[in-house]
């Protein structure tokens, strides 16, 4: 029989606001643990939670990003369970009237086709502490991140392959990055995802039964988990066996998913409104203004890009991917002309570097100007293009200017005829062989003759001007 | 509808709560005839009539995102039963 997988996806992005949901303590991560805490964080009685003006605003923005249509009317619920995570023995969360609902994510799978992943609903909650297990004796709690304001993202079950579980996470992550509402790193904990995953014989109607997976902490572990855990499940049914409906964990190192102990009593939370908040009404008018502040995003870019600038789609669709990249590349553009340049550097160097250093865009050194002067550099003569590869590694190393970097080092182009001529003949008389093959009409060792002049340069001479002398010299 | 014991276990348990059988058979009884009272209210005809989020008719109270200190953590931990290294401490949690 063949089957196929149903995939869910909940993520939880943390919101880039200063502050918590209901209190003034910074979100900052890091910091020792239990410094950015207050009575509001403790849920200390006589306290009182006000919501985050711009948490509101964040996850309308969020939601009118990811097509969704968003509620006139919403309110806080109280999530009850006891774990010493939560000082308050509650969550505060939404549950039945979210601020987000029924949007969507188009993902576009290896083979060309579209696809638009539902989104059944986005709502906005606290953020628990942090657990640490290493004492032997107890566990320890820090509250810092209690109180930081999420978005839980829900997908309708719409996915059926581990690839297009990827893809869907990397166009959220883009989304949400590129409307600003969230940085979205996976190593801070400010994006988290847990899947449900089931399968069904292809066909069937009804959904199996799902397992929920946990401690995927990257897209390509939630990826790994998926394609491991469907085949599990295949199997099992195969053998006849049934599956039971359980929480598993990824063994990143064993590369399995193993069985996590269930939590007693667990998901009855007994959810109610919380008194001591109220309603939240988004006007037409509040929504709009929200929709006006929406960033440009991917697509359009895009789009734009190809049509303002006139690179390839490839181009564009490499350099949008990332928000960052996307705005260095257009002050670069700003500043030099030639958007095709930029976008062969960008692509070329830059992103070669990047991939060697492991370093994020937002830490790269290179301004923009500084980028534009070493193009300038190139156009004017003054270094040759090889020699800019080594400058630009010099100045994404150090953020020195590419002026600077030429005086120091001594790279600038030799365009003075007399020397290169002088190491012209030199390499004429050292390269016999390669003078004959050329008188003998193999026109391929003139460019083996200016090799040398650029070996004998470091790479600094002129090449065309290197190229003339050479002839004028072999012809005589 | 009627309130059993079974229920009331469950909700003592949620609660962390321990109840003898005398307190349990009493509860079941005194609960449902509250559960009955209330009951009353289902007589009322409230089609159309939006469920109520909150008891007083205000909404968008709001705070702007500006960052205040937070308390010491001296003063944070000062209840706590247990503490250690800046934590508050508390029994072994196995995930």
């Amino acid at each position: 029989m063949n089957y196929e997988a149903v995939i869910g996806l909940e993520v939880h992005a943390e919101l880039l606001t200063k502050t918590k949901i209901f209190c003034n303590c910074t979100t900052e991560f890091g910091g020792e643990p239990n410094t950015h805490v207050c009575p509001v964080c403790l849920g200390l009685p006589g306290t009182l939670p006000v919501l985050n003006k711009k948490v509101v605003e964040y996850a309308v923005k969020a939601g009118l990003a990811l097509n969704c249509e968003i509620s006139k009317f919403s309110k806080m619920d109280r999530k009850n369970y006891f774990y010493p995570d939560l000082p308050k023995a509650y969550q505060i969360s939404q549950y039945d009237l979210p601020l987000c609902k029924n949007g969507y994510v188009e993902i576009e799978t290896s083979d060309g086709v579209k696809k638009k992943i539902g989104l059944t609903r986005i709502h906005i909650e606290e953020d628990a502490g942090k657990l640490m297990h290493e004492n032997v004796d107890g566990s320890l709690v820090d509250y810092n991140r209690t109180g930081v304001p999420l978005i839980e993202i829900v997908s309708e079950p719409d996915m059926r392959t581990p690839e297009e579980a990827y893809l869907y996470l990397t166009k959220l992550k883009s989304v949400l990055e590129y409307s600003e509402v969230s940085d979205c790193k996976m190593q801070e904990g400010s994006l988290r995802v847990d899947t449900n995953v089931s399968v069904r014989p292809v066909g069937s109607k009804e959904f199996g039964t799902k397992i929920e997976l946990k401690n995927l902490n990257s897209f390509k572990a939630v990826q790994k988990a998926l394609e491991y855990e469907i085949k599990r499940q295949i199997k099992l049914l195969e053998n006849g066996e049934t599956i039971v409906q359980e929480t598993r964990r990824w063994n990143e190192q064993k590369g399995i998913t193993e069985a996590m102990r269930s939590k007693e009593e667990a998901h009855d939370y007994r959810y109610f409104p919380d008194p001591d908040l109220v309603p939240i009404i988004v006007s037409d008018e509040w929504k709009e203004e929200i929709r006006k502040s929406l960033p440009e995003m991917p697509e359009h870019k895009k789009e734009r890009f190809v049509a303002q600038y006139g690179i390839p789609e490839y181009d564009a669709s490499v350099i949008t991917a990332s928000k960052p990249l996307a705005d260095f590349f257009e002050k670069c553009v700003l500043e030099y002309s030639s958007a095709k340049t930029v976008s062969n550097w960008i692509m070329g160097e830059m992103m070669r570097l990047l991939k060697e250093t492991g370093k994020e865009v937002e830490e790269v050194l290179i301004k923009p100007h500084q980028m534009a002067s070493l193009l300038n550099l190139i156009d004017n003569g003054t270094i040759t293009g090889s020699i800019a590869k080594t400058v630009f590694e010099e100045m994404f190393a150090t953020g020195k200017n590419p002026e600077e970097i030429v005086d120091e080092k001594g790279l600038k182009q030799l365009s003075n005829e007399d020397e290169l001529r002088k190491i012209a003949l030199k390499v004429i008389e050292d390269n016999p062989k390669s003078v004959e093959d050329y008188k003998n009409g193999k026109d391929k060792a003139i460019g083996f003759l200016v090799g040398q002049i650029m070996k004998a340069t470091k790479g600094k001479a002129n090449p065309q001007l290197a190229n003339k002398i050479l002839l004028e010299e072999l012809s005589k | 509808m009627s309130i059993t014991k079974d229920q009331v276990i469950h909700v003592s348990k949620l609660a962390r709560l321990k109840f003898s059988d005398d307190e349990l058979e009493k509860f079941s009884h005194q609960l449902d005839s509250i559960i009955k009272y209330v009951d009353k209210l289902n007589e009322l005809n409230t089609d159309g009539v939006e469920p109520t989020a909150h008891i007083v008719p205000i909404s968008n109270v709001f705070r702007e995102d500006v960052v205040v200190p937070s308390m010491d953590r001296e003063k944070i931990l000062m209840n706590a039963k247990e503490k250690e290294d800046g934590c508050f401490k508390v029994p072994k949690i196995i995930e």
